[in-house]
């Protein structure tokens, strides 16, 4: 990720005059509060405060950016977390912010009405509108598994995707297939990904995803114009850059070698590393011990409440292998603290030890020199009686 | 008839004073190693289990204790007579060399509150190296006061235990000869299981005949080098003539040693190891050049007549043989896992604590004790000697 | 000395040497060391399998549980833990059973050599010919004739540490932190074992890294492993071998085609197998024969039967007699 430079931050000016009064007539957000939200966006990415203020400014541009948010193979349970989140709340944030021009459930018309409105959007915008697909597209049977409109969802993403400035998969249905992909795999579910493998698809993985991470990607494609730094499977490294293993608050157990070995046991109550229960965190690529889960407060996440993660952003792992199976360890190197066959042990000579040594040496010298001297000495005179 | 009588000199003076301030130091950290345990006063640790208490203070100690021995070998078995005037100073010299080796022991055994476990018999284990040479060292012991025990009875005037004890003696002095030949090999033969532990400069299954070989001369050794002391500093008469003709044997001796070991390193193709320029190698060397020096001077008729040069002869067989010892137990010592040691300030204390009282007690022996050669100074013990020469 | 005089000493080193020579040679052949130990047909032992290894020291934990060992702290890690960790960084007298990590370059991958990690658990090997029973003067060391484990009495120990200088793996450890130390090792949990259950090492394992099982089982266990393609599923079982546990099904690693512990020192009944070579595992490069073959087998020739040792008293009492009478008729005095 390329530093952002910003000489000068003028808070005053992006504030304005009345800092506190909504920034628009219909819109109970206040500049201040769109501020604070997008400094702490910038922060949880890793960016600086200048970024956050340039953050602010792209939301608060006249011209909000149109969103159109397709459906396909899922249970809506990313949509419902999102709903969830109230920093500022997401309804406020798809209001004000962006402009929700097409959303496949949080739709007010219906029917040939809705797909319509999508069409007229798409064509209005095109070129300039963020295209977010939820769920998976199933591939078998030429995708007939999974149809809006007579449609199936890999054409209308085709579609979609033809006029998009931006495309975001959200969720692990999206990003690679999710529940529905697990062997049997049925309907032959891909993710996003894969229907449109000639366009860049950022995939923000998760059953569901964590807001943030959502808001936080959206918030700096507005920003910058340009996905944030993805890993090979496209996801924002700000998000998916650790193992949930490195972050984990049940870490100190792992090192020290304290396991829960079965539910209830004295290691679970006590709040040990679930790794021996199935725990998918040293293989799983996610920031779920940094920032918990959904928007619930810290401590709310799985591990946290003491179930094994099953690596739900994981493609391979979560709805992959059985849930209290072990997992690979993908740890980039073992703990510093662990010794090697190599190491140095043992005291060497101390200060003290050498004088000693020395001193007796020096002693037993120096007699003998006195000695040698004496026998010196006696040649020229005879034994003494002394 | 006795020809030896104690030199009747002052106890306290400056150096006895010294030394019983060294004894008091290492009563002092003896002492905390008994309540608060070896680690609190020594460095061994799990690569190196055994220090400089059992390194130097029991198999160096006992090699230069081996006085007694080397003499009883040459006098009473190989029939020299000439050399007995030397014998009881000897004796004595290893009399402490061992009791204080046997008192090292207690202070390093881990659990000594069970050492009388060793002559349990059902917890004897005769394939133990270590069971040999416990048992050995304790009997020799007993072996050295009683031959030692003379001297007190000369002293005190047990005239007729004296002679009960002398019509037996052939024994203990037979058991004096046999048993220091016993452990001081095996004190080599410990190190036989040490194959993949121990630098094969210094591994050989030769390590029991190089190990009494070497003892036997050191004990040699300590005999010319505490003749030569004693007599400078005691301004006595020199028995420099009595050395001379040892050292031709100590230099055929420690010559056939060499040759031994050289020719053993080369056939075993272990000699490249004496080239690697490390610390091990350095030590080696050192080690081989004062012996060889050592042999050079005593082979050498011209030197070895000089007082001077055999007391120096001596010394460095005295150090190269002690320092094959430490060598061969330590410094060649290759762990399993990269750990190093060197004695603590308190563990090297210790050691030279014991020797200090080694050095006092044979003080307060020689000045009470009818052990040096009566015919210089007047004789103490119960029975007179009409003035005869030494020699 | 004269010419003569050099001469002779000429031909006698001619002549040391020489028989050196020869009788050096002659040690090499087996004469001196005493015949091998046989594995015993019942024995067990642990497989310790190095890929499966996560480092998680849940065998450390557990160990210091069952056998009752304190925590270990060495002095340069204080710093940072305050207590919280048991973190010994070699096997000791507080410390049966340590888990060792090998590190190379930017340790990119689990169990390989260059730029690799490996993670190794040490402990007791259970030998077949073990030296510690060998050298301990007092049977404070006994190999259990059936079970073949290796274990020890501290009521006829006497500290001598001779075990701990003598063991060619470095496993017997005497505690010296305290004024009655005694030595520690792993008696692969006798204790556990005589209540029908299984070594705490193995009994926590995760992965199976550490498995209990008969010698003979790990021997056809070690050749399905490495006879298993590499990257192919296979079912590590865990716990014991032939257990009811759930196996831990992973992939098989590389590894290399050795395993460390059939010929080792005479042999021993813990085997590792590993992806990187032992020796970087710290596991000792040692020979196909235990020297507690050669101490025994020059002891027991000097002193078979007592027999030398009574010849040799016999003509040095003769001798000193016959001198001691002639010379001066007193023995020793001067």
């Amino acid at each position: 990720m390329e530093p952002i430079h910003s000489p000068k931050i003028d808070f005053d000016k992006v504030l304005g005059e009345t800092p506190d009064a909504p920034i628009s007539g219909h819109c109970a957000i206040s500049r201040r509060t769109l501020l604070q939200f997008c400094a702490g966006i910038a922060a949880s990415m890793g960016l600086s405060a200048a970024a956050g203020v340039r953050m602010a400014e792209a939301a608060m541009a006249p011209q909000r950016p149109p969103v159109i948010w397709l459906h396909g193979q899922e249970c809506t349970g990313c949509t419902e977390s999102l709903l969830r989140a109230y920093h500022p709340t997401l309804e406020q944030l798809l209001l004000e912010v962006i402009s929700l021009d097409y959303h496949d459930t949080l739709c007010a018309g219906a029917g040939q009405q809705a797909l319509d409105h999508k069409h007229k959007m798409m064509a209005e915008h095109k070129g300039k509108y963020v295209l977010v697909t939820e769920g998976g597209t199933p591939m078998k049977d030429n995708g007939i598994y999974c149809k809006v409109g007579g449609q199936t969802q890999a054409e209308l993403i085709r579609e979609a995707a033809e006029g998009a400035a931006a495309i975001i998969a959200i969720g692990s249905c999206a990003s690679w297939g999710g529940v529905q992909s697990a062997s049997p795999n049925p309907t032959g579910a891909v993710g996003t990904r894969e229907v449109i493998p000639d366009k860049t698809v950022v995939t923000i993985p998760g059953c569901p995803p964590n807001p943030y991470n959502f808001l936080s990607t959206v918030i700096y494609l507005l920003t910058f114009g340009r996905p944030p730094e993805l890993d090979a499977e496209n996801r924002p490294k700000f998000a998916y850059g650790r193992l949930i293993h490195e972050n984990c608050e049940r870490r100190p157990h792992f090192d020290a070698g304290r396991f829960a070995l079965e539910f209830g046991d004295e290691g679970h109550r006590q709040g040990f590393c679930l790794y021996k229960i199935g725990c998918k965190g040293p293989e799983t690529y996610a920031n779920c011990p940094a920032i918990g889960f959904g928007d619930v407060g810290h401590g709310a996440w799985p591990v946290g409440t003491g179930h094994p993660c099953f690596g739900c952003t994981e493609k391979g792992v979560g709805f992959t292998k059985p849930i209290h199976s072990l997992a690979a360890l993908k740890t980039a190197s073992p703990p510093t603290a662990y010794p090697e066959p190599t190491t140095a042990q043992g005291d060497g000579i101390s200060a003290g030890a050498a004088a000693v040594v020395g001193a007796a040496a020096g002693v037993l010298v120096g007699a003998g020199a006195m000695l040698l001297k004496q026998m010196g000495d006696d040649k020229d005179s005879s034994a003494k009686e002394g | 008839m006795s020809l030896a009588a104690p030199l009747r000199r002052r106890i306290l003076t400056p150096t006895t004073l010294v030394l019983a301030t060294l004894v008091a130091i290492a009563a002092f950290f003896i002492a905390q190693r008994f309540m608060y345990g070896l680690g609190a006063v020594t460095n061994i640790n799990p690569g190196y289990p055994w220090g400089i208490w059992v390194v130097v203070d029991i198999v160096i100690g006992t090699a230069f204790g081996c006085g007694g021995f080397a003499l009883a070998l040459i006098v009473y078995i190989l029939n020299k007579g000439e050399y007995h005037p030397m014998v009881r100073p000897a004796l004595l010299g290893g009399l402490f060399g061992y009791t204080l080796a046997g008192i090292a022991v207690i202070v390093d055994l881990g659990r000594y509150w069970q050492f009388y476990n060793l002559l349990l018999p059902w917890y004897a284990q005769p394939n133990s190296v270590m069971f040999e040479v416990a048992l050995c060292v304790m009997v020799y012991v007993i072996v050295l006061w009683i031959e030692f025990s003379p001297a007190f009875m000369e002293r005190f005037g047990f005239k007729k235990l004296k002679a009960t004890l002398q019509r037996y003696m052939w024994l203990f002095i037979a058991l004096g000869v046999l048993l220091p030949t016993m452990h001081q090999s095996s004190l080599g033969s410990v190190l036989l299981v040490m194959g993949t532990k121990l630098s094969h400069l210094w591994f050989t299954p030769w390590l029991p005949v190089l190990f009494v070989t070497s003892a036997l001369a050191m004990g040699y050794a300590v005999v010319m080098f505490e003749a030569i002391v004693v007599s400078k500093t005691f301004r006595l008469d020199s028995e420099q003539p009595l050395i001379t003709r040892l050292s031709r044997f100590v230099g055929l001796l420690m010559a056939g040693w060499l040759a031994l070991r050289w020719i053993d390193l080369v056939v075993a193709g272990n000699a490249g190891l004496a080239f690697a320029f490390d610390l091990k190698a350095t030590m080696f060397w050192i080690e081989n050049l004062l012996l060889v020096f050592a042999v050079v001077v005593l082979l050498t008729p011209q030197l070895r007549a000089d007082e001077r040069m055999s007391f120096v002869a001596a010394t460095a067989l005295l150090l190269g043989g002690a320092l094959y010892r430490l060598d061969s137990y330590l410094v060649g010592l290759q762990p399993v896992g990269n750990w190093s040691y060197f004695p603590s300030v308190s563990e090297i204390m210790v050691s030279i604590g014991i020797i200090a009282f080694e050095i006092l007690l044979y003080l307060v022996f020689v000045k009470t004790l009818p052990v040096l050669p009566a015919r210089h100074g007047a004789p103490y013990g119960a029975e007179d000697v009409p003035a005869q020469p030494a020699e | 000395m004269t010419n003569l005089d050099r001469r002779q000493f000429l031909t006698r080193m001619g002549a040391v040497a020489s028989g050196a020579g020869a009788s050096v040679v002659a040690t090499d052949a087996e004469a001196l060391w005493r015949e091998p130990r046989e594995m015993p047909p019942e024995a067990v032992g642990i497989l310790y399998d190095s890929t499966l290894c996560i480092g998680c020291k849940a065998c450390v934990r557990a160990c210091k549980i069952s056998n009752g060992m304190p925590q270990e702290i060495p002095a340069e890690h204080a710093g940072w833990n305050e207590g919280t960790w048991d973190s010994a960084t070699s096997l000791s007298g507080k410390t049966l059973n340590v888990i060792m990590a090998y590190r190379n370059g930017t340790m990119e991958t689990k169990d390989r050599e260059t730029d690799g990690y490996a993670f190794v658990k040490r402990h007791c090997l259970h030998c077949v010919d073990p030296s510690c029973v060998s050298v301990c003067p007092v049977s404070a060391m006994r190999k259990d004739p059936v079970t073949g484990i290796v274990s020890y009495n501290p009521d006829a120990c006497i500290g001598c540490r001779y075990c701990v200088y003598g063991c060619p793996f470095g496993v017997p450890q005497f505690d010296i932190s305290g004024p009655f130390g005694r030595i520690n090792k792993c008696q692969m949990c006798s204790h556990l074992l005589a209540e029908g259950k299984i070594p705490a090492c193995c009994d926590v394992c995760p992965t199976g890294a550490s498995l209990f099982g008969t010698v003979a089982g790990i021997r056809e266990e070690t050749e399905r492993r490495l006879a298993a393609a590499a990257g192919s599923i296979y079912s590590f079982p865990r716990g014991e071998l032939g257990g009811d546990r759930p196996a831990n099904d992973a992939p098989v690693a590389s590894y290399i085609a050795d395993v460390y512990g059939p010929k080792a020192a005479g042999g021993t009944q813990v085997h590792y197998l590993s992806g990187v070579p032992f020796e970087k595992l710290g596991l000792p490069t040692v020979p196909d024969r235990s020297y507690a073959r050669l101490a025994e087998g020059v002891q027991h020739t000097v002193y078979k039967f007592m027999i030398a040792p009574v010849v040799a008293l016999a003509g040095l009492a003769f001798l000193a007699r016959r001198n001691t009478a002639k010379t001066h008729g007193d023995g020793i005095e001067s």
